[in-house]
């Protein structure tokens, strides 16, 4: 469960950011909507610990992330998250498995590679494996990203803009995807995006 | 999957920046490592070589040649001294024992060598086969020469006259292998002994003087068989060793300005020896710094540049739980990858290319130089490696520190 109570950003000090207090059931799934520049990314870098809290308070499983030191963020934001961004940001030097297993490694979790097999698996790119980043389509990789994303059966999915680079055939495939992994996994999703076609597909939306 | 893992899949995707990188730093440290080995081996060598002998007394003219050729036998003689001036210094307050050493005629290109049995003690030399020379023509043979000339017991040979094997030969006087020396890794490995009168003897023309058969009273107490007061007989030089401190300061004086002959110190020589050459190995080892330093700085070139490629996988990698310190340990982690490699491969090839010079170059063998000695400054060239990776990636690794994950990530 999330809980967020009178959060507010300010990168400078003329213009603060104001978040509406919101609490979010575990499974449940959310769409971030808004203009670019209202915020979307603020919230979502919030929420996932990568951005400091400078007013308000997040909630997240019974932990308060404002109470958490650096280094404690970092281990929990390895247990409790995974991120999608638009881009897929996999290592590319590194083979398909190997990005994958990246997730248990730095979380400080044991690494088990049929967990990598399922995950791939319910992806559809289990003959992907041991491919390169390179070799892979924009499709596919995004769908990597995904894998990597709910690899350690994370409690919160933050996806930010995960469609908006992909063409319409691919949006509706990584968007059903991310759904089904997400139910499939139990965990909660939350999307920012400024992309309309993900309004159909999520009763949920948080208008910023 | 881990940290090297990682490190390797970063490595693999530039492998020409990372092949030079190492490569560069290769050369370097092979360079010095060959320097190494080399002044190493050369010290210890010329300080067993010269190991009892205090002082090399020869004729007049210059001291570095009296020492190469008498302790080192790689330089020509100076000339001769008489037996009898000899003989007389030989018996001086200061001297505690006196060796001669008669030098004028190789076999294939070793030398040979009239002196006493003191010599070979000198380098605590033992036998291998047979017995010591007794008579005159009998020779005792070090452990290279026997083997690399295949010579046996009994077998006979004859002297060419001259250190190099184009001398005339000294038919008429064969000399008989009577012994043979078990190694020393000394000088006396590449030599043939055998006593002073042997070399009086090939080299005395038909001119058979049959002479008055010395006894105890008039002998020479360098050479029992000549006359002590033998004003015609010569030898090469004479090897002293010294009875106490003083006459380190008093005999070269001594010998220098009241005799005929010269008075050199193995010990200074080589000091002078090694200061000559200091000039020619400092500028090699100047020029393998370089090559240290403009590969630590491609080095710390290639992880800055990277450092930016990869600001999205460390961004990524926070997210994933990743800690700041670790990102520090993993570009840190990554120059010392290199510059181990480097070194590692750089040792490897110093010890290669000197293995190669001492078997294709003949020469080099009877330098005594090995290639599969490890110096402890060997250990320092490995420790100083790591050393140089901590410090090409610092400002690196710091970059990764502290990168902005949100910064980053919100990019897009």
């Amino acid at each position: 469960m999330i809980r967020v109570q009178s959060l507010a950003y300010r990168y400078n000090p003329e213009k603060e950011i104001t978040f509406r207090d919101l609490t979010i059931q575990t499974g449940e799934q959310f769409l971030l909507l808004g203009e670019s520049g209202s915020g979307k990314t603020t919230l979502l870098h919030l929420l996932g610990g990568l951005l400091k809290l400078q007013r308000g308070g997040i909630e997240v499983n019974g932990t308060e992330l404002s109470t958490l030191t650096e280094s404690q963020l970092d281990r929990f934001r390895g247990k409790h998250y995974g991120f999608i961004f638009q881009r897929n940001h996999l290592l590319a030097s590194l083979t398909v498995e190997q990005n994958l297993l990246m997730a248990p490694y730095l979380a400080g979790i044991k690494q088990d590679k049929s967990r990598v097999e399922e995950v791939l698996a319910q992806l559809d790119i289990a003959d992907q494996k041991k491919k390169r980043i390179q070799e892979l389509s924009l499709g596919q990789a995004q769908r990597v990203a995904i894998a990597r994303a709910v690899l350690n059966k994370p409690s919160v999915i933050l996806a930010d803009e995960p469609t908006s680079a992909l063409d319409d055939k691919n949006c509706d495939r990584v968007s059903e995807l991310l759904l089904q992994v997400a139910q499939q996994n139990r965990a909660t999703l939350i999307i920012a995006t400024h992309d309309q076609r993900l309004k159909n597909k999520i009763q949920n939306v948080i208008q910023l | 999957m881990n940290l090297f893992t990682l490190i390797i899949g970063y490595l693999r995707s530039r492998p020409l920046n990372t092949l030079l990188n190492i490569v560069l730093l290769s050369l370097g440290i092979a360079m010095i490592t060959i320097l190494l080995l080399f002044n190493n081996q050369l010290q210890e060598k010329i300080s067993d070589n010269s190991k009892g002998i205090d002082l090399v007394v020869g004729a007049k003219g210059s001291p570095l040649q009296l020492i190469l050729c008498n302790v080192f036998h790689v330089d020509f003689p100076t000339g001769n001294i008489k037996l009898n001036e000899a003989d007389r210094l030989a018996k001086h307050r200061l001297v505690k024992h006196a060796i001669p050493v008669a030098l004028g005629d190789s076999y294939q290109n070793y030398r040979i060598v009239g002196t006493t049995h003191a010599y070979a003690e000198l380098y605590k030399a033992e036998l291998a086969n047979g017995d010591w020379w007794v008579n005159d023509l009998e020779v005792t043979v070090g452990a290279t020469v026997a083997k690399l000339l295949n010579l046996k017991l009994g077998d006979t040979f004859a002297s060419a006259h001259g250190l190099s094997a184009e001398g005339h030969a000294h038919d008429e006087h064969p000399f008989v292998v009577k012994g043979i020396l078990k190694p020393t890794y000394s000088v006396l490995d590449n030599l043939i002994l055998t006593n002073v009168a042997s070399i009086w003897l090939v080299h005395e023309h038909s001119e058979e003087e049959a002479g008055v058969k010395p006894d105890s009273l008039n002998a020479s107490v360098l050479v029992s068989s000549a006359l002590a007061s033998d004003s015609t007989r010569e030898i090469t030089s004479l090897l002293i060793k010294y009875r106490n401190p003083i006459a380190a300061i008093q005999l070269p004086r001594y010998i220098n300005s009241q005799t005929n002959m010269q008075a050199a110190s193995p010990s200074f020589e080589a000091a002078r020896l090694f200061s000559i050459l200091g000039v020619g190995i400092e500028a090699l080892t100047g020029f393998a710094y370089v090559l240290i330093f403009i590969s630590a700085l491609s080095i710390f070139i290639a992880l800055y540049n990277s450092l930016k490629e990869r600001q999205y996988d460390l961004a990524i990698m926070r997210s994933m739980g990743a800690s700041r310190g670790k990102l520090l340990w993993a570009t840190q982690l990554e120059g010392v990858a290199l510059t181990l490699c480097g070194s590692v491969l750089g040792i490897v090839l110093g010890h290669t290319v000197l293995y190669l010079f001492t078997t294709l170059v003949t020469e080099s063998r009877t330098a005594g130089v090995s290639a599969f000695v490890l110096y402890k400054e060997e250990w320092y060239l490995l420790a100083g490696s790591v050393v140089l990776g901590v410090i090409c990636s610092l400002i690196p690794s710091f970059q990764a520190y502290s990168t902005d994950i949100h910064k980053v990530l919100a990019k897009g």
